[in-house]
Protein backbone atom coordinates (compact mmCIF):
# COMPACT_ATOMS: atom_id res chain seq x y z
CA UNK A 1 0.00 0.00 0.00
CA UNK A 2 2.99 2.26 1.25
CA UNK A 3 2.98 4.92 -1.38
CA UNK A 4 -0.60 4.55 -2.79
CA UNK A 5 -2.28 5.53 0.43
CA UNK A 6 0.38 8.54 0.18
CA UNK A 7 -0.53 11.63 1.81
CA UNK A 8 1.83 13.68 0.77
CA UNK A 9 3.34 13.69 4.39
CA UNK A 10 6.43 15.65 2.96
CA UNK A 11 4.54 18.23 1.08
CA UNK A 12 5.12 21.94 2.77
CA UNK A 13 2.79 23.05 5.55
CA UNK A 14 -0.10 25.80 3.90
CA UNK A 15 -1.51 29.00 5.92
CA UNK A 16 -5.30 28.23 4.87
CA UNK A 17 -6.19 25.22 7.60
CA UNK A 18 -8.43 22.38 6.67
CA UNK A 19 -9.16 20.11 3.92
CA UNK A 20 -11.18 21.55 0.77
CA UNK A 21 -12.38 17.65 -0.53
CA UNK A 22 -11.97 14.71 1.27
CA UNK A 23 -12.91 11.31 0.33
CA UNK A 24 -13.14 8.52 2.45
CA UNK A 25 -13.30 4.53 0.84
CA UNK A 26 -15.10 6.42 -1.86
CA UNK A 27 -16.46 3.97 -4.82
CA UNK A 28 -17.57 5.87 -7.77
CA UNK A 29 -19.41 3.76 -11.03
CA UNK A 30 -20.41 4.34 -14.25
CA UNK A 31 -22.85 2.34 -16.26
CA UNK A 32 -22.60 -0.64 -13.86
CA UNK A 33 -19.15 -0.96 -13.60
CA UNK A 34 -16.96 -0.09 -11.13
CA UNK A 35 -14.36 3.13 -11.90
CA UNK A 36 -12.51 4.04 -8.62
CA UNK A 37 -12.73 1.35 -5.77
CA UNK A 38 -12.47 2.59 -2.48
CA UNK A 39 -10.69 5.58 -2.86
CA UNK A 40 -8.97 7.67 0.12
CA UNK A 41 -7.30 11.25 -0.74
CA UNK A 42 -7.73 14.48 1.25
CA UNK A 43 -6.68 17.70 -0.83
CA UNK A 44 -6.16 20.69 1.24
CA UNK A 45 -7.38 24.10 0.71
CA UNK A 46 -5.70 26.25 -1.51
CA UNK A 47 -3.37 23.24 -3.34
CA UNK A 48 -3.18 22.93 -7.09
CA UNK A 49 -3.41 19.24 -7.57
CA UNK A 50 -2.85 17.80 -11.21
CA UNK A 51 -5.13 14.99 -12.09
CA UNK A 52 -3.29 12.17 -14.01
CA UNK A 53 -3.87 8.95 -15.35
CA UNK A 54 -4.72 6.81 -18.16
CA UNK A 55 -7.69 7.38 -20.49
CA UNK A 56 -10.50 6.29 -18.97
CA UNK A 57 -9.16 5.78 -15.44
CA UNK A 58 -11.94 7.95 -13.97
CA UNK A 59 -10.50 11.38 -14.05
CA UNK A 60 -13.64 13.48 -14.95
CA UNK A 61 -15.90 10.79 -13.03
CA UNK A 62 -14.19 11.93 -9.68
CA UNK A 63 -14.57 15.93 -10.92
CA UNK A 64 -18.52 14.61 -11.53
CA UNK A 65 -18.11 12.98 -8.02
CA UNK A 66 -16.84 16.32 -6.27
CA UNK A 67 -19.66 18.24 -8.27
CA UNK A 68 -22.41 15.83 -6.73
CA UNK A 69 -23.80 14.84 -10.96
CA UNK A 70 -22.56 10.98 -9.23
CA UNK A 71 -23.48 9.72 -5.83
CA UNK A 72 -20.54 7.49 -4.54
CA UNK A 73 -21.75 3.70 -4.35
CA UNK A 74 -19.74 3.93 -0.90
CA UNK A 75 -17.43 5.66 1.20
CA UNK A 76 -18.04 9.93 1.73
CA UNK A 77 -17.25 12.85 -0.39
CA UNK A 78 -16.85 15.98 1.69
CA UNK A 79 -15.91 19.24 -0.07
CA UNK A 80 -15.42 22.32 2.28
CA UNK A 81 -16.56 19.68 5.16
CA UNK A 82 -20.20 19.53 3.57
CA UNK A 83 -21.37 16.37 0.84
CA UNK A 84 -21.01 17.47 -2.27
CA UNK A 85 -24.09 20.02 -3.42
CA UNK A 86 -25.28 19.83 -7.21
CA UNK A 87 -25.44 23.55 -7.90
CA UNK A 88 -22.58 24.59 -5.16
CA UNK A 89 -21.67 28.28 -5.99
CA UNK A 90 -18.60 27.41 -4.78
CA UNK A 91 -16.90 24.82 -7.30
CA UNK A 92 -15.79 26.55 -10.94
CA UNK A 93 -16.15 23.61 -13.47
CA UNK A 94 -14.59 23.15 -17.00
CA UNK A 95 -16.29 20.40 -18.70
CA UNK A 96 -14.57 18.36 -21.22
CA UNK A 97 -17.02 17.46 -23.46
CA UNK A 98 -17.08 20.55 -25.82
CA UNK A 99 -17.47 19.38 -29.31
CA UNK A 100 -21.14 20.51 -29.48
CA UNK A 101 -19.91 24.00 -29.17
CA UNK A 102 -17.58 24.56 -32.03
CA UNK A 103 -20.49 25.71 -34.56
CA UNK A 104 -22.43 27.45 -32.40
CA UNK A 105 -23.80 31.06 -33.80
CA UNK A 106 -23.61 32.52 -30.66
CA UNK A 107 -20.76 35.46 -29.45
CA UNK A 108 -18.28 35.24 -26.56
CA UNK A 109 -19.85 37.34 -24.74
CA UNK A 110 -23.68 36.12 -24.61
CA UNK A 111 -22.27 32.34 -24.22
CA UNK A 112 -19.99 33.52 -21.24
CA UNK A 113 -22.85 35.73 -19.88
CA UNK A 114 -25.75 32.13 -20.14
CA UNK A 115 -23.28 30.54 -17.29
CA UNK A 116 -24.16 33.82 -14.77
CA UNK A 117 -27.05 32.26 -12.69
CA UNK A 118 -28.15 30.34 -15.37
CA UNK A 119 -30.03 27.63 -13.09
CA UNK A 120 -32.40 30.35 -12.49
CA UNK A 121 -36.03 30.52 -14.56
CA UNK A 122 -36.73 33.38 -16.34
CA UNK A 123 -35.71 35.58 -19.50
CA UNK A 124 -31.59 35.12 -19.93
CA UNK A 125 -31.55 39.00 -19.22
CA UNK A 126 -27.88 39.85 -16.93
CA UNK A 127 -28.61 41.93 -14.43
CA UNK A 128 -25.74 45.14 -14.03
CA UNK A 129 -23.86 43.03 -11.42
CA UNK A 130 -24.05 39.68 -13.60
CA UNK A 131 -22.35 41.99 -16.28
CA UNK A 132 -19.28 43.55 -14.01
CA UNK A 133 -19.11 39.83 -13.29
CA UNK A 134 -19.09 38.38 -16.74
CA UNK A 135 -16.85 41.43 -17.93
CA UNK A 136 -14.46 40.56 -14.99
CA UNK A 137 -14.31 37.03 -16.01
CA UNK A 138 -13.47 37.91 -19.26
CA UNK A 139 -10.98 40.05 -18.89
CA UNK A 140 -8.71 37.74 -16.10
CA UNK A 141 -8.82 35.49 -19.88
CA UNK A 142 -7.81 38.07 -21.49
CA UNK A 143 -10.69 37.70 -23.71
CA UNK A 144 -12.06 40.98 -24.41
CA UNK A 145 -11.04 40.76 -28.07
CA UNK A 146 -12.49 37.46 -28.72
CA UNK A 147 -16.12 37.85 -27.66
CA UNK A 148 -17.40 39.92 -30.30
CA UNK A 149 -17.67 37.40 -32.80
CA UNK A 150 -19.52 34.06 -32.98
CA UNK A 151 -17.76 30.61 -31.32
CA UNK A 152 -17.76 29.36 -34.73
CA UNK A 153 -15.25 31.49 -35.42
CA UNK A 154 -12.66 30.99 -32.64
CA UNK A 155 -10.01 28.55 -32.26
CA UNK A 156 -9.59 25.51 -30.06
CA UNK A 157 -7.24 27.48 -27.22
CA UNK A 158 -10.25 30.76 -27.71
CA UNK A 159 -12.49 28.42 -26.73
CA UNK A 160 -10.86 27.82 -23.98
CA UNK A 161 -10.10 30.77 -22.15
CA UNK A 162 -13.93 31.56 -22.45
CA UNK A 163 -15.18 28.03 -21.45
CA UNK A 164 -12.30 29.12 -18.34
CA UNK A 165 -13.71 32.55 -17.89
CA UNK A 166 -17.50 30.32 -17.28
CA UNK A 167 -15.62 28.60 -14.96
CA UNK A 168 -14.39 31.64 -13.08
CA UNK A 169 -17.75 33.10 -12.94
CA UNK A 170 -18.87 34.28 -9.28
CA UNK A 171 -15.54 33.75 -7.52
CA UNK A 172 -15.26 30.03 -6.81
CA UNK A 173 -13.27 28.53 -4.11
CA UNK A 174 -12.93 25.41 -5.87
CA UNK A 175 -11.82 25.17 -9.60
CA UNK A 176 -12.44 21.85 -11.55
CA UNK A 177 -10.53 21.60 -14.86
CA UNK A 178 -11.12 19.06 -16.98
CA UNK A 179 -8.02 18.64 -19.46
CA UNK A 180 -7.94 22.08 -20.09
CA UNK A 181 -5.04 22.05 -21.68
CA UNK A 182 -6.34 19.51 -24.68
CA UNK A 183 -6.27 21.03 -28.01
CA UNK A 184 -3.83 23.70 -27.33
CA UNK A 185 -0.22 24.65 -28.38
CA UNK A 186 2.39 24.85 -26.14
CA UNK A 187 2.46 28.18 -26.06
CA UNK A 188 -0.63 28.24 -25.13
CA UNK A 189 -0.68 25.68 -22.63
CA UNK A 190 1.84 27.72 -20.86
CA UNK A 191 -0.57 30.65 -21.03
CA UNK A 192 -3.56 28.58 -19.49
CA UNK A 193 -1.30 27.47 -17.00
CA UNK A 194 0.08 30.50 -15.72
CA UNK A 195 -3.18 32.12 -16.04
CA UNK A 196 -4.70 29.63 -13.68
CA UNK A 197 -1.57 29.48 -11.25
CA UNK A 198 -2.36 33.34 -11.04
CA UNK A 199 -5.81 33.09 -10.34
CA UNK A 200 -5.16 30.67 -7.80
CA UNK A 201 -2.61 32.09 -5.74
CA UNK A 202 -4.46 35.64 -5.62
CA UNK A 203 -7.98 33.90 -4.57
CA UNK A 204 -6.52 31.18 -2.33
CA UNK A 205 -8.54 28.67 -4.28
CA UNK A 206 -8.16 25.14 -4.67
CA UNK A 207 -7.46 23.51 -8.20
CA UNK A 208 -7.80 20.19 -9.55
CA UNK A 209 -6.41 19.81 -13.18
CA UNK A 210 -6.69 17.07 -15.08
CA UNK A 211 -4.44 16.53 -18.18
CA UNK A 212 -2.62 13.82 -19.48
CA UNK A 213 1.31 14.73 -18.99
CA UNK A 214 2.58 16.29 -15.94
CA UNK A 215 5.16 17.81 -17.41
CA UNK A 216 3.92 21.57 -18.13
CA UNK A 217 2.39 21.39 -15.27
CA UNK A 218 5.73 20.52 -12.63
CA UNK A 219 6.41 24.31 -11.70
CA UNK A 220 3.02 25.08 -10.46
CA UNK A 221 1.32 21.77 -8.80
CA UNK A 222 1.86 21.61 -5.47
CA UNK A 223 0.77 17.57 -5.41
CA UNK A 224 0.05 15.28 -7.84
CA UNK A 225 -3.12 12.37 -7.88
CA UNK A 226 -2.91 9.76 -10.10
CA UNK A 227 -5.53 7.28 -10.82
CA UNK A 228 -5.42 3.86 -12.33
CA UNK A 229 -6.42 0.49 -11.99
CA UNK A 230 -9.38 1.47 -10.07
CA UNK A 231 -6.94 3.04 -7.39
CA UNK A 232 -5.52 6.07 -6.87
CA UNK A 233 -2.09 7.71 -5.38
CA UNK A 234 -1.68 11.14 -4.05
CA UNK A 235 1.55 12.93 -3.28
CA UNK A 236 4.38 14.62 -3.94
CA UNK A 237 5.53 14.19 -7.49
CA UNK A 238 8.78 12.65 -6.57
CA UNK A 239 6.60 10.26 -4.42
CA UNK A 240 3.65 9.31 -6.96
CA UNK A 241 5.42 9.41 -10.36
CA UNK A 242 7.61 6.34 -9.54
CA UNK A 243 8.35 2.91 -11.53
CA UNK A 244 6.74 1.23 -8.14
CA UNK A 245 3.34 3.48 -8.24
CA UNK A 246 2.78 4.10 -11.70
CA UNK A 247 3.50 0.25 -12.29
CA UNK A 248 0.33 -0.69 -10.36
CA UNK A 249 -2.05 1.99 -11.17
CA UNK A 250 -1.25 1.00 -14.69
CA UNK A 251 -1.13 -2.54 -14.17
CA UNK A 252 1.80 -3.23 -16.68
CA UNK A 253 5.63 -2.39 -15.94
CA UNK A 254 6.45 0.81 -15.95
CA UNK A 255 9.32 2.67 -16.26
CA UNK A 256 9.70 6.24 -15.33
CA UNK A 257 12.65 8.44 -16.93
CA UNK A 258 14.26 11.92 -15.92
CA UNK A 259 15.26 13.56 -19.01
CA UNK A 260 16.56 17.37 -18.30
CA UNK A 261 13.69 17.66 -15.36
CA UNK A 262 11.11 16.14 -18.10
CA UNK A 263 9.10 13.19 -16.76
CA UNK A 264 9.31 10.45 -19.34
CA UNK A 265 6.77 7.35 -18.79
CA UNK A 266 7.55 4.36 -20.64
CA UNK A 267 5.65 1.53 -20.89
CA UNK A 268 7.14 -1.88 -22.59
CA UNK A 269 6.71 -0.48 -25.80
CA UNK A 270 7.13 3.04 -25.39
CA UNK A 271 6.08 6.84 -24.07
CA UNK A 272 2.81 6.38 -22.00
CA UNK A 273 1.44 10.08 -22.52
CA UNK A 274 1.87 9.81 -26.50
CA UNK A 275 -0.37 6.58 -26.52
CA UNK A 276 -2.86 8.30 -24.23
CA UNK A 277 -2.88 11.25 -26.73
CA UNK A 278 -3.91 9.22 -29.39
CA UNK A 279 -6.76 7.70 -28.02
CA UNK A 280 -8.32 11.40 -27.17
CA UNK A 281 -11.16 12.87 -29.09
CA UNK B 1 -57.10 43.44 -49.43
CA UNK B 2 -57.63 44.86 -45.89
CA UNK B 3 -61.23 45.30 -46.47
CA UNK B 4 -62.23 41.82 -45.97
CA UNK B 5 -62.81 39.98 -43.05
CA UNK B 6 -61.18 36.68 -43.74
CA UNK B 7 -57.79 38.74 -44.82
CA UNK B 8 -57.87 41.06 -41.60
CA UNK B 9 -57.80 37.29 -39.40
CA UNK B 10 -55.53 36.22 -41.67
CA UNK B 11 -53.13 38.78 -41.22
CA UNK B 12 -53.60 38.61 -37.57
CA UNK B 13 -53.02 35.13 -36.87
CA UNK B 14 -50.36 35.02 -39.17
CA UNK B 15 -48.54 37.37 -36.90
CA UNK B 16 -49.45 35.88 -33.87
CA UNK B 17 -48.33 32.49 -35.43
CA UNK B 18 -45.36 33.73 -36.65
CA UNK B 19 -44.06 35.19 -33.41
CA UNK B 20 -44.15 32.20 -31.45
CA UNK B 21 -42.68 30.32 -33.97
CA UNK B 22 -40.01 32.20 -34.72
CA UNK B 23 -38.97 32.59 -30.70
CA UNK B 24 -39.73 28.78 -30.25
CA UNK B 25 -37.61 27.70 -33.89
CA UNK B 26 -35.07 29.94 -32.35
CA UNK B 27 -34.45 27.80 -29.32
CA UNK B 28 -35.40 24.54 -31.75
CA UNK B 29 -32.32 25.50 -34.23
CA UNK B 30 -29.76 26.48 -31.22
CA UNK B 31 -30.41 23.16 -29.99
CA UNK B 32 -29.96 21.09 -33.48
CA UNK B 33 -33.17 19.69 -32.48
CA UNK B 34 -35.01 20.81 -36.12
CA UNK B 35 -34.99 16.84 -36.92
CA UNK B 36 -37.53 16.63 -34.13
CA UNK B 37 -39.64 19.68 -35.03
CA UNK B 38 -40.26 18.00 -38.06
CA UNK B 39 -40.74 14.49 -36.69
CA UNK B 40 -43.61 16.41 -34.20
CA UNK B 41 -45.36 18.02 -37.14
CA UNK B 42 -45.64 14.85 -39.09
CA UNK B 43 -46.96 13.06 -35.80
CA UNK B 44 -49.43 16.08 -35.54
CA UNK B 45 -50.93 14.93 -38.76
CA UNK B 46 -52.44 11.63 -37.40
CA UNK B 47 -53.84 13.94 -34.39
CA UNK B 48 -55.52 16.38 -36.99
CA UNK B 49 -56.86 13.68 -39.40
CA UNK B 50 -57.89 11.41 -36.59
CA UNK B 51 -59.62 14.45 -34.78
CA UNK B 52 -61.80 15.56 -37.82
CA UNK B 53 -62.86 11.86 -38.15
CA UNK B 54 -64.44 12.38 -34.61
CA UNK B 55 -65.80 15.42 -35.23
CA UNK B 56 -63.10 17.52 -33.32
CA UNK B 57 -61.28 20.96 -34.06
CA UNK B 58 -58.36 19.78 -36.69
CA UNK B 59 -56.24 21.84 -33.74
CA UNK B 60 -56.85 19.85 -31.04
CA UNK B 61 -56.18 16.81 -32.15
CA UNK B 62 -52.61 18.15 -33.62
CA UNK B 63 -52.32 19.65 -30.54
CA UNK B 64 -52.96 15.74 -28.36
CA UNK B 65 -50.71 14.45 -30.28
CA UNK B 66 -47.58 16.40 -30.90
CA UNK B 67 -47.52 17.35 -26.88
CA UNK B 68 -47.89 13.67 -26.17
CA UNK B 69 -44.92 12.72 -28.51
CA UNK B 70 -42.63 15.52 -27.42
CA UNK B 71 -42.80 14.28 -23.83
CA UNK B 72 -41.79 11.06 -24.91
CA UNK B 73 -39.07 12.06 -26.88
CA UNK B 74 -37.89 14.38 -23.95
CA UNK B 75 -37.90 11.53 -21.61
CA UNK B 76 -35.60 9.48 -24.00
CA UNK B 77 -33.43 12.02 -23.28
CA UNK B 78 -30.84 13.94 -25.78
CA UNK B 79 -28.53 11.21 -25.24
CA UNK B 80 -29.48 8.02 -26.91
CA UNK B 81 -27.34 7.83 -29.73
CA UNK B 82 -30.56 5.81 -31.17
CA UNK B 83 -32.81 8.82 -30.61
CA UNK B 84 -33.30 10.14 -33.96
CA UNK B 85 -33.66 6.27 -35.22
CA UNK B 86 -36.78 5.46 -32.56
CA UNK B 87 -38.05 9.45 -33.42
CA UNK B 88 -38.33 8.42 -37.13
CA UNK B 89 -39.95 5.11 -36.50
CA UNK B 90 -42.29 6.30 -34.55
CA UNK B 91 -43.05 9.48 -37.18
CA UNK B 92 -43.74 7.19 -39.89
CA UNK B 93 -46.60 4.97 -37.66
CA UNK B 94 -47.95 8.53 -37.06
CA UNK B 95 -47.90 9.31 -40.78
CA UNK B 96 -49.55 5.55 -41.51
CA UNK B 97 -52.69 6.04 -38.71
CA UNK B 98 -52.64 9.30 -40.62
CA UNK B 99 -53.84 7.78 -43.80
CA UNK B 100 -55.74 5.04 -42.34
CA UNK B 101 -57.69 7.89 -40.66
CA UNK B 102 -57.97 10.14 -43.77
CA UNK B 103 -59.44 6.89 -45.28
CA UNK B 104 -62.05 6.19 -42.63
CA UNK B 105 -63.16 9.81 -43.09
CA UNK B 106 -65.06 9.67 -46.53
CA UNK B 107 -66.27 13.71 -46.61
CA UNK B 108 -63.12 14.97 -47.83
CA UNK B 109 -59.76 15.52 -49.36
CA UNK B 110 -60.07 19.31 -48.95
CA UNK B 111 -59.84 19.29 -44.80
CA UNK B 112 -56.73 16.66 -45.33
CA UNK B 113 -55.52 19.30 -47.75
CA UNK B 114 -55.77 22.21 -45.46
CA UNK B 115 -53.81 20.01 -42.80
CA UNK B 116 -51.14 19.10 -44.62
CA UNK B 117 -50.63 22.41 -46.57
CA UNK B 118 -52.67 24.67 -44.16
CA UNK B 119 -55.26 27.22 -45.02
CA UNK B 120 -54.59 30.95 -43.20
CA UNK B 121 -57.16 32.57 -45.81
CA UNK B 122 -59.89 30.32 -43.85
CA UNK B 123 -59.72 31.00 -40.16
CA UNK B 124 -62.82 30.77 -38.03
CA UNK B 125 -63.09 32.99 -35.24
CA UNK B 126 -62.92 30.58 -33.04
CA UNK B 127 -59.78 29.35 -34.11
CA UNK B 128 -58.28 32.39 -34.39
CA UNK B 129 -59.19 33.11 -30.74
CA UNK B 130 -57.43 29.91 -29.76
CA UNK B 131 -54.09 30.88 -32.23
CA UNK B 132 -53.69 33.76 -29.89
CA UNK B 133 -54.31 31.77 -26.21
CA UNK B 134 -52.06 29.31 -27.59
CA UNK B 135 -49.56 31.96 -28.67
CA UNK B 136 -49.48 33.50 -25.72
CA UNK B 137 -49.50 30.68 -23.43
CA UNK B 138 -46.26 29.52 -25.77
CA UNK B 139 -44.29 32.98 -25.15
CA UNK B 140 -45.05 32.80 -21.63
CA UNK B 141 -43.74 29.20 -20.77
CA UNK B 142 -40.73 29.81 -23.22
CA UNK B 143 -40.10 33.45 -21.26
CA UNK B 144 -40.30 31.01 -17.75
CA UNK B 145 -37.69 28.71 -18.99
CA UNK B 146 -35.48 30.48 -21.43
CA UNK B 147 -32.50 31.52 -19.06
CA UNK B 148 -31.92 27.40 -17.66
CA UNK B 149 -32.84 26.18 -21.54
CA UNK B 150 -29.87 28.41 -22.93
CA UNK B 151 -27.74 27.46 -20.42
CA UNK B 152 -28.50 23.77 -20.82
CA UNK B 153 -28.08 24.05 -24.52
CA UNK B 154 -24.91 25.74 -24.45
CA UNK B 155 -23.31 24.63 -21.71
CA UNK B 156 -24.72 21.24 -20.59
CA UNK B 157 -22.45 19.81 -18.61
CA UNK B 158 -21.83 22.87 -16.81
CA UNK B 159 -25.43 23.47 -16.80
CA UNK B 160 -25.95 20.21 -14.82
CA UNK B 161 -23.06 21.02 -12.50
CA UNK B 162 -24.41 24.63 -11.77
CA UNK B 163 -27.90 22.72 -10.55
CA UNK B 164 -29.86 22.77 -14.19
CA UNK B 165 -31.96 19.54 -14.79
CA UNK B 166 -31.38 18.64 -18.54
CA UNK B 167 -34.30 16.09 -18.27
CA UNK B 168 -36.78 18.67 -17.12
CA UNK B 169 -35.54 21.53 -19.22
CA UNK B 170 -35.41 19.19 -22.25
CA UNK B 171 -39.47 17.79 -21.67
CA UNK B 172 -40.49 21.25 -21.13
CA UNK B 173 -39.05 22.89 -24.12
CA UNK B 174 -40.20 20.08 -26.43
CA UNK B 175 -43.86 20.75 -25.06
CA UNK B 176 -43.24 24.02 -25.90
CA UNK B 177 -42.15 23.32 -29.33
CA UNK B 178 -44.86 20.76 -29.95
CA UNK B 179 -47.66 23.79 -29.05
CA UNK B 180 -45.49 26.12 -31.29
CA UNK B 181 -45.64 23.19 -34.43
CA UNK B 182 -49.57 22.86 -33.71
CA UNK B 183 -50.03 26.28 -34.39
CA UNK B 184 -47.61 26.66 -36.96
CA UNK B 185 -49.49 23.80 -38.85
CA UNK B 186 -52.50 26.42 -39.00
CA UNK B 187 -51.06 28.70 -41.41
CA UNK B 188 -48.52 26.61 -43.52
CA UNK B 189 -49.44 22.94 -42.66
CA UNK B 190 -47.62 19.65 -41.03
CA UNK B 191 -45.73 19.38 -44.29
CA UNK B 192 -44.07 22.96 -44.13
CA UNK B 193 -44.27 24.03 -40.33
CA UNK B 194 -39.88 23.83 -41.15
CA UNK B 195 -40.71 26.78 -43.08
CA UNK B 196 -41.83 28.83 -40.47
CA UNK B 197 -40.16 27.10 -37.73
CA UNK B 198 -36.33 26.64 -38.99
CA UNK B 199 -36.48 28.85 -41.87
CA UNK B 200 -36.67 32.90 -39.96
CA UNK B 201 -34.28 31.61 -36.97
CA UNK B 202 -31.53 29.76 -39.16
CA UNK B 203 -31.66 32.60 -40.96
CA UNK B 204 -31.25 34.97 -38.35
CA UNK B 205 -28.20 32.78 -36.45
CA UNK B 206 -26.47 33.06 -39.75
CA UNK B 207 -27.00 37.07 -39.76
CA UNK B 208 -26.22 37.66 -36.25
CA UNK B 209 -24.04 36.25 -33.49
CA UNK B 210 -26.06 38.91 -30.64
CA UNK B 211 -28.57 36.32 -28.64
CA UNK B 212 -31.34 39.21 -28.31
CA UNK B 213 -30.82 40.25 -32.05
CA UNK B 214 -30.78 37.12 -33.03
CA UNK B 215 -34.04 36.47 -31.69
CA UNK B 216 -35.54 39.54 -32.28
CA UNK B 217 -35.07 38.72 -36.28
CA UNK B 218 -35.83 35.81 -36.40
CA UNK B 219 -39.44 36.93 -34.77
CA UNK B 220 -39.70 39.57 -37.51
CA UNK B 221 -38.39 37.53 -40.23
CA UNK B 222 -40.98 34.65 -39.28
CA UNK B 223 -43.18 37.70 -39.13
CA UNK B 224 -42.40 39.45 -42.66
CA UNK B 225 -42.21 36.31 -44.46
CA UNK B 226 -45.71 35.55 -43.26
CA UNK B 227 -46.81 38.85 -43.81
CA UNK B 228 -45.66 38.64 -47.26
CA UNK B 229 -46.85 35.41 -48.14
CA UNK B 230 -50.51 36.63 -47.60
CA UNK B 231 -50.21 40.11 -49.32
CA UNK B 232 -48.51 37.76 -52.50
CA UNK B 233 -51.37 35.21 -52.39
CA UNK B 234 -54.06 38.00 -52.67
CA UNK B 235 -52.15 39.57 -55.51
CA UNK B 236 -51.72 36.04 -57.54
CA UNK B 237 -54.18 34.05 -56.20
CA UNK B 238 -51.43 31.27 -55.15
CA UNK B 239 -51.46 29.58 -52.16
CA UNK B 240 -50.05 31.77 -49.26
CA UNK B 241 -48.24 28.82 -48.16
CA UNK B 242 -46.48 28.60 -51.53
CA UNK B 243 -45.43 32.28 -50.79
CA UNK B 244 -44.45 32.17 -47.38
CA UNK B 245 -42.26 29.08 -47.83
CA UNK B 246 -40.48 30.03 -51.10
CA UNK B 247 -39.61 33.37 -49.01
CA UNK B 248 -38.42 31.28 -46.07
CA UNK B 249 -36.05 29.61 -48.53
CA UNK B 250 -35.01 32.87 -50.48
CA UNK B 251 -34.36 34.55 -46.88
CA UNK B 252 -32.41 31.74 -45.71
CA UNK B 253 -30.17 31.11 -49.20
CA UNK B 254 -29.97 34.91 -48.80
CA UNK B 255 -28.43 34.89 -45.58
CA UNK B 256 -25.94 31.87 -46.25
CA UNK B 257 -24.21 34.65 -48.72
CA UNK B 258 -23.85 37.04 -46.50
CA UNK B 259 -20.72 36.08 -44.43
CA UNK B 260 -18.99 35.54 -47.62
CA UNK B 261 -19.69 39.09 -48.85
CA UNK B 262 -19.07 40.83 -45.08
CA UNK B 263 -15.18 38.50 -45.63
CA UNK B 264 -14.77 39.69 -49.46
CA UNK B 265 -15.19 43.31 -47.77
CA UNK B 266 -13.29 43.25 -45.17
CA UNK B 267 -10.62 40.58 -45.82
CA UNK B 268 -7.14 43.01 -45.82
CA UNK B 269 -7.45 43.01 -42.42
N1 LIG C 1 -21.67 8.39 -19.45
C1 LIG C 1 -21.03 7.23 -19.18
N2 LIG C 1 -21.72 6.08 -19.05
C2 LIG C 1 -21.10 4.94 -18.76
N3 LIG C 1 -19.80 4.82 -18.58
C3 LIG C 1 -19.04 5.92 -18.69
C4 LIG C 1 -19.62 7.18 -18.99
N4 LIG C 1 -18.64 8.10 -19.04
C5 LIG C 1 -17.49 7.43 -18.78
N5 LIG C 1 -17.74 6.13 -18.56
C6 LIG C 1 -16.74 5.11 -18.21
O1 LIG C 1 -16.20 5.43 -16.96
C7 LIG C 1 -14.80 5.21 -16.96
C8 LIG C 1 -14.09 6.46 -16.54
O2 LIG C 1 -14.28 7.45 -17.51
P1 LIG C 1 -13.73 8.92 -17.35
O3 LIG C 1 -13.98 9.39 -15.96
O4 LIG C 1 -14.30 9.72 -18.44
O5 LIG C 1 -12.17 8.68 -17.56
P2 LIG C 1 -11.04 9.76 -17.86
O6 LIG C 1 -11.63 11.11 -17.70
O7 LIG C 1 -9.98 9.45 -16.86
O8 LIG C 1 -10.56 9.49 -19.23
C9 LIG C 1 -14.44 4.72 -18.34
O9 LIG C 1 -14.32 3.33 -18.29
C10 LIG C 1 -15.59 5.12 -19.20
O10 LIG C 1 -15.78 4.17 -20.21
MG1 LIG D 1 -11.92 12.62 -18.95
Amino acid sequence: MDALAARGNRSRAYPLAGNAIEFDRVTLARGGRVVLDGVSAAIRAGEFIGVFGPNGSGKSTLLRAILGLLPPLSGAIRVFGDPPARGSRSAGYLPQQRAALVDLPICGWDFVASAWRGDRWGLPLVSRRGREEVARAIARVEAQTLVQRPLSQLSGGELQRLLLAQALLGEPRLLLLDEPLISLDPHFQQAVISLVRDIQLAGEITVLFTAHDPNPLLGVMDRVLYLGNRRAAIGMVDDVITDQVLSRLYAMPIEVLRINDRIVVVAGHGPVEAEAHRHDV
Amino acid sequence: MFEYDFMRTAFLAGGVVAVAAGAVGFFLVLRNLTFAGHALSHVGFAGATGSVLIGVGALWGLLAFTVAAAVAMGLIGDRLRQRDIAVGIVLSLALGLGVLFLALYTAGAGEATAILFGNLLAIAPGTFWSLVALSAATLLALGVISRPLLFATLEPELAEAKGVSLRLVSVLFLAIVAVAVAEAAQVVGVLLVFALMVGPPAAAQRLVSRLGAGLALAVGLAIIETWGGIALAYATDWPTTFWIVLLSCLVYFASIFKPAIARSTTSHG
